[in-house]
């Protein structure tokens, strides 16, 4: 994975310092609480409900033993033992003090860790697909180019006050695993038919308020291109985008006033503007990034394991655990394990400081000392020997971590939700509470098959409910929680915006509701057919007809 | 910051600790972590009074977003926010009873800091 060189190591410990002083000068009134913030944002500092909130980047979703080591002593010494895996695959903290941000900075730069832009009206966290390097069809691995976009974002000084936020994700594989179409800007690499390696070019996708899928502004860009090209597609947004209305400033709604097409005439005309080859990173540099995600030093290993299945045939949980959890790697005898934080009845993503210990642990032994975090909350141990997994299941069970329920209908992603967030208008985490020992019969879960749930506690969407299977919206509704159901969305390369079924419910119906849902899967798909294909099939005249059945039931 | 519109009354002062973050109450003198401690305005005069405390505090930088929050003030005289939001403000998580005011974590700042 990629280490910082001397220039990456001295640019986090002076947006340390600086930040130290900030606050320093906010404490002794310095800087007045409007001056302030915009400070603290751009450090990833919020202030929530209970508590000011850390939010921690984890770019592309890539973690080393020794950093997840240093967040579980972070979120021992200066938290409550305990941390929160977002959909933007960062980490973050609900309870730190302002007045040990600073020291907590430094614990991050000590492990080549930092807080930089994952808040404010700038480029975010970039994200990749969590199976980087390890997909059988992948055309590369795409982290070199989420790391080249991250230091080429970082502190980008034309594009740091933004009209909003901006999200970059990338994917290699044609199977999307990034839901790079709900992204600012999502890029695919791919190869042309005369066999050159480039990105296909997203832009305009996000959820929130206004959901849009990401349109294609370029079939096809040189790899060279990258960077003038993205400067251009920022600076036609910063130019164009608008100011004037929050709701109405991220760039979906810029492509989607002028259209695709003439977003598209735009940026080439800007593109062609542009001194690409001053702007393009130095070859050596790019050489340099590359070589920091070349495949570690696997054995070579047959395709089976007797191992692994002499272990399965003895142990049943371990058996199932397998058949959920694991994910086929490119290299013979080799699997990648992803680890699922959706125990039954926990919420979503938490993972405590004891947990993150063992995690660090076994991918010390037994990856390569890496691990991958991913939008669903999860994290993954990407290079895992089959002779090997038994030993790994073993030691996530002594750790409370082997549930075995990934892409199943209690992988739920949930957002904090009210019980955390100051934006939040319903909780997010009870009702995926409430699903999860409401489906979490092993049995009933494995006949059901895949289907993703996604939970948001209001419009802004960090659950990604837009783009679940099932989604839920948590809103207010004269004074009480009230939940809107979805359904229909996809978070893929088909993706898709999920559609209202009805009216909202409150909380105590959901379960229900999902129920009737799901039963109408149960009796009407074929064989072999998942939930989001017997939806696409059977369209959402069943689902609602069942869905407006509780409903009436329920009033 | 631009006060916020008054709630109905009976209200109660709150907001967060600017040093650490914590939810404290405005208890007619000094700023209390502890939901017992706030003063309940139950006129417009009082109101207007913790509306003053509100900027002094946001002026004096020891607290952050005050605002008044209407509460329901039961037999016993306990107040407790009459909507969903400000009752898990006041309380703590409903997902972690054991985290926020609702587990006895009421030191604004542990002895030795």
């Amino acid at each position: 994975m990629y280490r910082y060189d001397e220039f990456d190591a001295r640019f986090v410990r002076e947006r340390v310092a600086q930040f130290r002083a900030q606050v320093a000068r906010r404490l002794d009134g310095s800087l007045t609480e409007d001056e302030f913030k915009p400070l603290r944002l751009k450090n990833g500092v919020y202030l929530q409900l209970h508590a000011y909130m850390l939010r921690i980047a984890v770019p592309y979703g890539t973690l080393s033993s020794r950093q997840l080591r240093q967040l579980a002593l972070i979120g021992e010494k200066f938290d409550r033992g305990y941390g929160h895996f977002t959909t933007r695959t960062n980490m973050q903290f609900n309870w730190p003090r302002l007045r040990d941000v600073p020291e907590i900075l430094d614990l991050l730069a000590d492990v080549e860790m930092h807080c930089i832009q994952t808040s404010g009206n700038c480029i975010r966290n970039v994200t990749a697909d969590h199976f980087a390097g390890i997909a059988a069809n992948e055309v590369e691995d795409p982290r070199p180019t989420a790391e080249l976009v991250r230091q080429w974002s970082s502190l980008h000084p034309e594009f740091d006050y933004l009209p909003r936020k901006f999200k970059i994700a990338v994917t290699g594989d044609a199977r999307d695993r990034a839901v790079v179409k709900a992204h600012d800007i999502g890029l695919r690499i791919l190869r042309s038919k005369d066999g050159e390696v480039g990105y296909e070019v997203m832009v305009g996708g996000g959820l929130g308020r206004t959901p849009m899928i990401a349109k294609t502004i370029r079939d096809f860009l040189p790899k060279k291109d990258l960077l003038a090209y993205l400067e251009a597609i920022l600076r036609v947004y910063n130019l164009e985008g608008r100011r004037d209305n929050k709701y109405k400033a991220r760039v979906k709604i810029l492509v989607h006033e002028i259209g695709a097409e003439e977003f598209a005439r735009q940026v080439e005309e800007e593109f062609a503007k542009l001194d690409g080859p001053s702007i393009a990173a130095d070859a050596q540099e790019v050489a340099r990034i590359a070589a920091y995600f070349a495949p570690p030093a696997y054995e070579t290993l047959p395709a089976r394991s007797l191992a692994f299945e002499a272990a399965k045939n003895e142990n049943r949980a371990f058996a199932t655990w397998a058949s959920v959890n694991l994910f086929p790697h490119r290299v013979p005898g080799y699997a990648a394990a992803t680890i699922s934080l959706k125990a039954i009845g926990e919420a979503p993503g938490d993972i405590t400081s004891d947990q993150m210990r063992a995690v660090a642990d076994l991918a010390e032994r037994y990856s390569f000392d890496e691990m991958r975090i991913t939008h669903a909350q999860n994290v993954v141990l990407p290079y895992v020997k089959k002779d090997d997994l038994f030993a790994v299941w073993e030691g996530l069970v002594a750790a409370g971590l082997a549930t075995a329920n990934a892409g199943l209908i209690t992988d739920i992603i949930a957002c904090p939700g009210l019980d955390f967030c100051s934006l939040a208008t319903a909780r997010s985490i009870p009702i995926a509470q409430a699903l999860a020992h409401r489906f979490g019969d092993e049995k009933r879960q494995l006949d059901i098959g895949e289907l993703n749930i996604k939970i948001s506690g209001c419009i802004n969407a960090c659950g990604h409910h837009h783009v679940g299977h099932i989604g839920i919206l948590g809103l207010e509704k004269s004074g009480q929680e009230s939940y809107q159901i979805t359904l229909g969305g996809d978070a893929t390369e088909t993706a898709a915006i999920g559609e209202r079924l009805g009216p909202g419910l409150a909380a105590d119906d959901v379960p229900d509701a999902i129920e009737r849902i799901v039963n109408v899967y149960l009796a009407r798909r074929t064989s072999g057919e998942t939930f989001i294909e017997a939806v696409r099939r059977l369209g959402l005249e069943p689902f609602k007809t069942a869905f407006q059945e509780k409903t009436h039931a329920a009033a | 910051m631009s006060a916020p519109k008054r709630p109905p009354l009976p209200a109660i002062l709150l907001a967060n600790d600017l040093l650490d973050g914590e939810v404290v109450f405005w208890t007619g003198s000094a700023w209390s972590p502890l939901p017992g401690d706030a003063l309940v305005a139950r006129d417009d005069e009082a109101a207007a009074q913790l509306e003053q405390a509100a900027q002094a505090g946001l002026a004096a930088q020891k607290v952050v977003d005050a605002y008044l929050v209407d509460v329901a003030v039961d037999a016993a005289g306990v107040a407790t926010p009459r909507h969903y939001r400000e009752k898990i403000k006041t309380e703590g998580p409903t997902t972690r009873r054991d985290l926020g005011k609702q587990a006895g974590l009421y030191n604004i700042a542990p002895a030795g800091n």
